[in-house]
């Protein structure tokens, strides 16, 4: 029940600043909403840098070398690649909502560690920062790929190790995010939020939360050896000095293939929200969603070497690598399959939140069937390295995070600003992203098996075809996110004010009036019962 | 993790939760150091003879000192925890002190040690070095990087516990509100289990 009975109404988050004025009350506040919105506004002006990257070298492939030069396509998908992933899918979900409704959906005030999580914020800016200042100094942008592989990332003049020091910082950012949001969970669960009763988006994050923790380190020791390997020549990775390049790989990967991961599980608990709040029915199987999201991030760690089968590896161990990235598969089908059963004889209300989620489970299926293609060793060997891998990582990582993250940003609009968006706005621009999105990667699947390897600057006419489709496509879906945050940020501003529930929702910050208050809750809630009361 | 005044919120301290804070933490750190046991690991079993005629280079004393000191010192930060707990604030405080000192200590024979490596010119991409076998390359560098990044974990450890110090002296943290003090103490007592797993590594493989 929405408590609306208040006399006199108290000021919201955005308008309670606490100690300090203006832009200091957001940049120096310790309040988990207002970092949500930090890393929020944060984390989507990195993804339009990322996209216009993207869109840049989209463009050169129409006509190789009318655009730009080899070089610059180079930095471009490096480029592109490291600020979609490190400063866009991987803090995006968990640092914007996760650190706006973690503490809200618990029923607590705020994060275990309100001073960290500010800090938090302060060093993924910094990395942030120093990242985009990789693309200006002079020695130029990376061009290694956003894998920095050695032995080309040690020998190559580029900005790696400054790219490799942003990254660096930005991943102490997540161990100390992942860090704060466990220990919350462990310790600010109001009276009553039994394990059983939290939100399905808290067990993903939870999930997250310890892939965070547990993988990023590994990284940030890799990246620190490739740094010291190019000022120091210390020799790890170079074959000249007794090192091994393949070193390199096993423990980038280590980290990595948990990174995937770490975006796409938030993801899934945002879509498990979303579901029974449209549906108006409960979740279908709880327990199997929950334990499924713990699941996916176990597998997570035992799967890396499939990045590896050509990289030179046993066959007893490609495999076993090769099986276990078939079990992931049954966590995630059982996610995708209690979804669809919870809509099942629910009273369904096809409003864009759930349009975005129908969109993410159908374009997640096709990367997770994708995703067993070229986990099969056989046909792995023929696929590696060609835009088949392009295609599948872009329906998992935006076709997957990304329409879960614009499903939560529109199932969450209401509460976080107090206003409504434009309803037809919102539907229209999610078929137009649709579209374009399947005409964009779909056509990479068919330039993969054509042949195509990835990263090439020049093709064979055959491929040309294909190309120009693809690139169409990112017109499109270019459109369509611009209608999506012209009509998000003209709501900012012009919208309706939304109401303490309007879809109807049943988790706790649905309670609580739109936006919040600055405390969150008057008195701490004493919970009675699941977080979905829709019977 | 918290720090003195702020909202009232920050002020009412959740003991067990910083314990676990810190205990996450330092997970993450073990798998930090973990990359380098891996590939320590890898190598070693490659150019197993280089890597045991390569530690007969080192000096066996100045590590088994080494091990005495960080050992002791963890004796003593233990001790200036639980001077802290029963109100004993000046002894507590000299015992951090002597951590300090040990912990510089430490420092200080270990920049003699690297002192001697590299006036015979053995660091890494050294043309000394790069002659040598690549079993050889591969156990100096790792000695450099893993003793090296201990060593910076020794310095930040020491940054740590004489910042503790003053807040012993000025009474931020006290009797009643320990927990900053002994999740520093199992800071330190990581950075002493590190290098119980490095001395063996690099000195006594021979």
């Amino acid at each position: 029940m929405p408590a609306e009975s208040m006399a006199t109404p108290e000021k919201s988050y955005l308008e309670d600043g606490g100690r300090f004025r203006g832009l200091f009350s957001w940049i120096f506040t310790t309040d988990h909403k207002r970092i949500g919105i930090l890393y929020l506004t944060s984390v989507f002006s990195f993804f339009a840098i990322g996209v216009i990257l993207g869109l840049l070298m989209r463009l050169s492939l129409i006509e190789p070398g009318r655009f730009m030069s080899e070089r610059t396509y180079n930095s471009l998908f490096t480029v592109h690649g490291v600020i979609q992933i490190f400063l866009f899918i991987i803090p995006g979900i968990p640092a914007s909502f996760g650190n706006f409704f973690l503490p809200i959906h618990l029923g607590a005030r705020d994060v275990a560690f309100p001073r960290l999580n500010i800090f938090s914020w302060w060093l993924y800016i910094t990395g942030g920062a120093i990242l985009i200042l990789s693309i200006f100094l002079p020695g130029g942008a990376p061009d290694t790929g956003w894998t920095f592989y050695a032995p080309y990332s040690i020998r190559t003049t580029s900005n790696v190790s400054l790219a490799a020091s942003g990254i660096f910082i930005v991943g102490f950012s997540s161990i100390l995010t992942g860090l704060n949001f466990v220990t919350t969970i462990h310790r600010m669960r109001a009276p009553g939020m039994k394990w059983f009763r939290m939100p399905l988006f808290i067990w993903s994050l939870y999930a997250t939360a310890w892939t965070q923790i547990l993988a990023t380190p590994v990284l940030a020791i890799t990246l620190l050896l490739l740094i010291l390997e190019r000022s120091f020549g210390i020799g790890f990775f170079e074959p000249l000095k007794g090192g091994d390049p393949i070193m390199f790989e096993h423990l980038f990967w280590m980290y990595s293939h948990p990174a995937v991961y770490i975006m796409i599980l938030p993801a899934m608990g945002v879509v498990s929200e979303i579901f029974p709040v449209f549906s108006r029915k409960n979740i279908f199987g709880y327990k199997a969603v929950a334990f499924s999201s713990l699941g996916i991030a176990f597998f997570g760690y035992l799967v890396w070497g499939h990045h590896m089968f050509t990289s030179g590896m046993s066959d007893i161990s490609r495999v076993i690598f090769s099986l276990i990235t078939f079990l992931v598969a049954v966590p995630s089908g059982i996610k995708v399959f209690n979804w669809i059963a919870t809509m099942y004889k629910g009273s369904v209300r096809v409003d864009s939140p759930l349009l975005f989620c129908l969109a993410f489970i159908f374009l997640f299926s096709i990367a997770g069937l994708t995703g067993l293609i070229i986990g099969t060793l056989s046909l792995n060997l023929y696929l590696h390295g060609t835009y088949f891998i392009v295609g599948h990582f872009h329906y998992t990582m935006f076709g997957g995070a990304g329409f879960g993250f614009f499903a939560g940003l529109h199932y969450w609009f209401p509460k976080m600003f107090g206003r409504m968006f434009n309803e037809r706005a919102a539907k229209t621009a999610w078929f137009i992203m649709f579209i374009g999105f399947n005409i964009l990667y779909f056509s990479m699947f068919l330039l993969g098996l054509q042949g195509m390897p990835r990263r090439y600057f020049q093709y064979l006419p055959q491929f040309r075809t294909n190309h120009i489709l693809s690139t169409i496509g990112s017109w499109i879906l270019a459109l369509g996110l611009l209608i999506m945050f012209g009509n998000l940020i003209r709501a900012l501003f012009r919208g309706e004010k939304a109401p303490a529930n309007p879809w109807g929702g049943s988790t706790l910050e649905w309670t609580l009036p739109s936006p919040p208050s600055r405390e969150n809750f008057r008195e701490t809630p004493v919970v009675k019962g699941g977080p979905y009361t829709f019977g | 993790m918290h720090k003195g005044e702020g909202s009232v919120d920050e002020r009412h301290l959740d003991y067990a939760g910083a314990k676990m804070g810190m205990w996450i933490f330092l997970f993450t750190e073990i798998l930090f150091f973990g990359g380098l046991f891996l590939l320590y690991s890898v190598y070693r079993m490659k150019y197993l003879a280089e890597f045991h005629s390569s530690a007969a280079e080192l000096s066996v004393v100045l590590g088994t000192a080494n091990t005495v000191i960080l050992l002791t010192s963890s004796l003593f930060m233990a001790l200036s925890i639980a001077f802290l707990r029963k109100g004993r604030r000046g002894l507590s405080l000299l015992f951090q002190l002597i951590t300090i000192g040990l912990g510089l200590f430490f420092l200080v024979n270990k920049y003699f040690e690297w002192a001697e490596h590299i006036r015979q010119g053995i660091y890494p991409d050294s043309p000394v070095l790069l002659d040598m076998a690549r079993g050889k390359i591969i156990f100096f560098s790792l000695y450099y990087v893993m003793t090296g990044l201990h060593g910076l974990h020794v310095l930040i450890g020491v940054t740590i516990i004489a910042v503790m110090a003053a807040f012993t002296r000025n009474e931020t943290i006290g009797p009643l509100d320990f927990v900053k003090l002994e999740n520093t103490g199992l800071y330190w007592h990581f950075v002493d289990i590190v290098w119980i797993y490095l001395f063996p590594l690099f000195y006594l493989i021979t």
